[in-house]
């Protein structure tokens, strides 16, 4: 600071957060006779109205020029407050808080290291780091003005649609031969029943219409550089074979197309062709030729799809292409699948071909599933009389499986049953459940209409084994009402199989520098407040990929992800934290070492020798500073003089 | 027990008899929690009725539809207006037109007994 220091000090109660362990009152008390604080109050919520204004009037009164703010942990409110000090006038970083909640009172909530004392060490710290700080400002950039969406389910779908119709432009990338997700594949959805695909389709079509949407389908993206606003992403078209604009799906090609493999988008209960069309409502609606299935395309060994194509669509020269673009903002929606059946031990390991899971049963009673929406079990093609649901398979068991509530299984669970029930009246449909989870509008309703009007027998109790006996499959139970065990015969056994990430997720979270939490979900800046953004910023995400969710919520999220693009997109420049590393030209002896220990790729070696940092990409890690053998690199309001004192501080002189 | 030999017809009749959808109760207990004779039972409100709803026929055997006095405290509260009475009711009306009598009057000891208390003594003995 140029001027004496004159340093104010708040200290926040944050209700009983840090008030009930730490005497605040004492605090500020003390804090006044620190070495150049000439001001020190506190107040029992800083970061609301009336605690934000008491930093304005004593900036202004006090003539302060350095504020540190003793709350919670500056993850939560550094911006918080760094905006209030800006806004009475000081450059923004010449505020500091020290955390004296996360790393005191609530470490220190029961006793032992006093917290008051230990939080007068933090608070001294921070004034001895606040007064030397430089006022920085923000470094501007431009960007694209692109969006890209990696992932065509329902909420990539929204999203992109709301990016777009905002004046975007949108490149959506799916990596199988049709948008639509898994929500394509569903027969009916909770608790209106809407037709899946009715509901569904009519926004596949508007996405494909949509004039700044560039629909990029068989696709995957395959590298990311760049960083927020300015992102260079390599997309690999794979070949369909087929020319979608040629396409007039006659079908006649698929009638003479001599392969048969299983049908993924029926979940394996039916077969198709190696040239095929997903669905008939399939965006975009074309065929495509599956490389793997095909009988061989080098060398040519059949060609019987394209001698019946009389519109020429088939050609067998494609090969993959690789597109470049930029691209501002990333929506990530890689969505969700099934945790599988093979992982349930107890419940045969996918050996009993009449124990589906959740998708495969959806397949079974949609109008266009393998059995044209009759429930018939797989094995012989009877309509079974006993159906058990198991809910919780695979989710809420940490031990075995995975810890988490997949949250949508109650929901599709008691839907099914209704499906079920309207199929087969004289059916009896029981249900295993640990409990119900029907938190949702009209959710709960949904679940006793169907336990009261269906008449499903819910059994509160999780199943242990599954065996076949006679022919049929016997469920062995527990009725914890009554206490008592259960068995039943069933004809078909519905397991509600764990939601788990995509498998693209680890892939895309290795591209974009994405965090991925404890069970593979994407984790978010935060799981209250930010929701729906990254922590590196510039990746939003939607869907299933952060987190199991219903259709409602994959598209709320989609809307969310897409507003927090546009958000992006729409600024002029994007502004970058300024704290960024600083090169002594005078002492780099240009060895180099930085350059690769840079995790951003922000420096590099000039035309005459010595290291130069690009401020864009530098996020202000620390790495190459403390790997610089000459002690030429430092960070900004982070130097050594800094550090210094605040262990100085900490510890005493 | 095993669910898929349960008997339908206990299910039915206590329905008929009671006016009752059965399914209706989602076993949330509070029936159980507001009766006052709980301890007296051998087996809770709600799990009779679960038991019912299975189509146990041990359910006859039950005490608890004897010790229900009728005091409507769980019809009250249910949260799905089920009338839980008339459910206990019908269990008791199977039970007694299956026609089985076990008293034996000579067991009886009448002395100082009222009227009242002699005719709901037969009434639970018989069936």
């Amino acid at each position: 600071m140029g001027s004496k220091p004159r340093v104010g000090v708040f200290v926040c109660h944050c209700g009983e957060n840090i008030a009930g362990s730490v005497d605040v009152a004492k605090l500020a008390e003390e804090a006044v006779g620190l070495e150049d604080v000439v001001f020190a109050t506190d107040y029992e919520y800083m970061c609301s109205d009336p605690g934000q204004n008491k930093i304005v009037e004593a900036v202004d009164e006090e003539g302060l020029n350095g504020v540190v703010v003793a709350a919670c942990s500056p993850s939560m409110h550094e911006e918080t407050f760094r905006n209030v000090v800006e806004d009475s006038g000081l450059n923004r970083y010449r505020c500091e808080i020290a955390n004296i909640r996360e790393q005191c009172s609530w470490v220190h909530r029961n006793g032992g290291t006093s917290p008051t004392s230990k939080a007068l060490k933090i608070i001294k710290g921070a004034v001895q780091k606040v007064k030397r700080n430089i006022p920085l400002e923000p470094v501007e950039m431009d960007h694209s003005d692109k969006c890209l969406v990696i992932g065509g389910g329902v909420s990539g779908i929204q999203a992109a649609l709301d990016v777009a119709e905002a004046g975007n432009e949108v490149i959506l990338v799916e990596k199988e031969p049709t948008i639509g997700g898994h929500m394509a594949q569903l027969s009916e959805t909770f608790p209106t029943l809407d037709c899946s695909q009715c509901i569904l389709t009519p926004k596949m079509v508007q996405v494909s219409r949509h004039p700044d949407i560039e629909l990029m389908t068989y696709s995957e993206v395959r590298e990311v550089s760049g960083f927020v606003g300015n992102y260079r992403v390599t997309i690999e078209k794979k070949p369909t074979y087929v020319d979608p604009d040629a396409c007039n799906l006659c079908g006649d090609c698929e009638d003479v197309c001599p392969v048969e493999v299983s049908d993924e988008f029926d979940e394996g209960l039916s077969t198709r062709k190696a040239i095929h069309i997903p669905f008939s409502q399939a965006v975009p609606s074309s065929y495509t030729l599956d490389e793997d299935a095909c009988l061989g395309l080098n060398p040519l060994c059949c060609t019987e799809c394209s001698d019946a194509c009389d519109a020429d669509a088939v050609n067998y020269d494609e090969s993959s292409q690789f597109v470049e673009e930029e691209v501002g903002a990333i929506v990530v929606a890689t969505g969700y699948d099934l945790y599988p059946k093979e992982e349930m031990g107890e419940y045969g390991a996918g050996s009993y071909q009449d124990v589906v899971d959740g998708l495969e049963f959806e397949r079974m009673l949609s109008a266009t599933g393998p059995t044209g929406g009759e429930v018939r079990r797989p094995s012989d093609g009877e309509v079974p009389n006993n159906v058990v649901f198991i809910q919780c398979s695979g989710s809420r068991d940490p031990e075995n499986h995975n810890p988490y509530c997949s949250k949508i299984c109650c929901m599709y669970t008691a839907k099914h049953a209704k499906l079920y029930k309207e199929s087969v009246p004289d059916g009896n449909a029981y249900v295993f459940y640990i409990d119900i989870r029907a938190g949702g509008k009209e959710y709960e309703e949904f679940i006793q209409e169907v336990q009261e009007e269906e008449r499903v027998l819910y059994l509160k109790g999780k199943v242990s084994k599954l065996e076949e006996v006679d022919g049929s499959l016997r469920v062995t139970g527990v009725d914890q009402t009554i206490g008592e065990k259960v068995e039943i015969d069933a004809d078909l056994v519905v397991l509600a199989q764990s939601i788990i990430p995509s498998d693209r997720a680890e892939e895309v979270s290795k591209q974009l520098n994405l965090n991925l939490g404890p069970n593979g979900f994407y984790k978010e800046a935060h799981p209250k407040l930010r929701p729906v953004e990254s922590i590196g910023g510039g990746v939003f995400f939607a869907g299933a990929g952060q987190a199991p969710k219903d259709i409602p919520d994959s598209v709320s999220q989609g809307s969310g992800a897409a507003a927090k693009a546009m958000d992006l997109l729409a600024k002029p420049t994007l502004s970058q934290d300024p704290q960024v590393v600083e090169i002594d030209e005078e002492r780099c002896s240009g060895c180099g070492l930085c350059l690769g220990q840079c995790p951003y790729g922000a420096l590099e070696l000039n035309s005459r020798g010595i290291a130069e940092v690009n401020e864009i990409l530098c996020e202000g890690c620390g790495t190459c500073v403390s790997g610089c053998p000459s002690n030429s690199l430092s960070l900004k309001n982070q130097t050594d003089e800094q550090v210094n004192e605040v262990i100085k501080a900490y510890v005493g002189d | 027990m095993k669910l898929t030999d349960s008997d339908q017809d206990l299910v039915a009749e206590v329905e008929e008899l009671s006016g009752e959808n059965l399914y209706a109760c989602f076993q949330c207990g509070k029936c159980s929690a507001s009766c006052p004779f709980t301890d007296e039972m051998d087996e809770l409100p709600n799990q009779l009725i679960r038991r019912v709803q299975m189509g146990d026929r041990r359910v006859l055997q039950s005490k608890t539809p004897w010790v229900c006095a009728s005091c409507l405290s769980c019809e009250v509260e249910c949260p799905k207006g089920n009338d839980i009475p008339a459910i206990m009711e019908a269990v008791r009306e199977i039970k007694l037109r299956s026609n089985v009598d076990e008293t034996d009057l000579r067991d009886l000891d009448t002395r100082g007994l009222p009227e009242i208390a002699l005719v709901s003594n037969f009434r639970k003995k018989t069936g």
